[in-house]
């Protein structure tokens, strides 16, 4: 393998990225919606991006995850929304 | 550059896909079963369906050059009924015997849902029966995690599943260690949104090894990327890996895999 430098590749694209990160938490906080189950999931996954960890992309990908073990009664929905709304809460998404 | 698709939604892809496919050096094109965007709304939606999985698009690939096998199963957003899946599992047998018919999938769960779970021990469990390979689709973003260990557990707890002839797909960085630590294989899906992109799936190569992982693009009516095997291979180069290696995951491989079934060869 002839190993090329990972920041030339991916730094300017992880750069954006970041940066739509940040500006999509500035819009959630503008309109008022940081109560909801996602935007709470979404600042959880966010503090693992700081941390260590030696797995941060999955980590994140935890971090979204339904941590239950048992199978659900029914399947009321086909999708998924992309975090887990907590037990007993309503997967309903107002949009 | 040579790659085999193992996964592919072609029923629902236009011809000029097959077309461009071709062009990236596709020599195999491997279509499971899946939801149609809709529930059907009897068995004999079923049989239509496998019938042109078995029958036309062998055809229509073979047009342009490039060879199409299948894999038969009820997919998991339609196993909430579980006398309709009765039905179906019954319906496949006749159809294994077709020429392109490589095995069971793409069965798993979707909501990870106790009908879902039934349904997908009736599939493995006619998988067995027959002596067919079985591909596995895992549940999407915040059930992918749960619905992987509930699958491996379906799989692990029957002794008649040998885990190198069971491809577990859709595997990202929280699900393909816990996957290749049972000897079964894993797929990373290159989706544009969800899934995996060739940047994290080079990285998952680089970290897990070469050796029971394929890539594949599960292109169907969603956003999806017919060329997204060849476009990850280009971005291994771009990263430095020699022609010998991406070789070897998309096309050795897979082909690997799936030779296990004497009906694939290429
Ligand atoms: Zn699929």
């Amino acid at each position: 393998m002839n190993q090329q430098p990972m920041l030339d590749l991916y730094f300017l694209e992880a750069r954006h990225q970041l940066i739509e990160v940040a500006a999509f938490l500035d819009r959630v906080e503008r309109a008022g919606e940081t109560a909801d189950f996602r935007a709470r999931a979404f600042a959880e996954a966010v503090k693992i991006l700081g941390s260590p960890a030696k797995n941060k992309a999955g980590e994140v990908l935890r971090a979204f995850s339904d941590p239950t073990v048992e199978p659900i009664a029914a399947a009321t929905t086909k999708a998924a929304c992309g975090a887990w709304p907590g037990r007993g809460e309503s997967q309903d998404i107002t949009n | 550059m040579r790659y085999i698709e193992p996964h592919a939604h072609m029923v629902s892809r236009v011809t000029d896909d097959y077309d461009r496919m071709v062009l990236a050096g596709c020599e195999a094109v491997c279509e499971p079963a899946f939801w149609a965007g809709y529930d059907r709304s009897s068995v004999a939606g079923f049989y239509d369906y496998f019938s042109q999985l078995t029958d036309y698009e062998p055809k229509r690939a073979a047009k342009h050059g490039v060879k199409h096998f299948s894999w038969l199963g009820l997919n998991s957003k339609e196993a909430e009924d579980v006398t309709l899946a009765a039905e179906v599992v019954a319906l496949i047998p006749q159809f294994l015997d077709r020429p392109n018919v490589l095995g069971i999938g793409e069965i798993g769960l979707n909501k990870n849902s106790r009908n879902e779970l039934r349904v997908l021990e009736m599939q493995v469990d006619l998988a067995a029966r027959h002596g067919q390979l079985i591909l596995v689709h895992t549940p999407h973003l915040e059930d992918k995690l749960k619905g992987t260990r509930l699958i491996l557990d379906v799989l692990k707890s029957d002794r008649r599943i040998r885990p190198e002839r069971v491809i577990i797909d859709h595997v990202e960085e929280h699900t393909v260690a816990m996957v290749l630590d049972t000897g079964m294989w894993a797929g990373m899906t290159l989706y544009p949104e969800t899934k995996c992109t060739p940047a994290r799936a080079i990285d998952m190569l680089e970290q897990y090894g070469q050796e029971r992982l394929w890539l594949n693009s599960a292109c169907d009516w969603g956003r999806s990327d017919p060329l997204a095997v060849p476009k990850t291979a280009v971005e291994m180069k771009r990263r430095g890996h020699l022609a010998e290696l991406v070789d070897q995951v998309i096309y050795q491989n897979p082909g690997r895999f799936l030779r296990q079934c004497p009906k694939f060869t290429l």
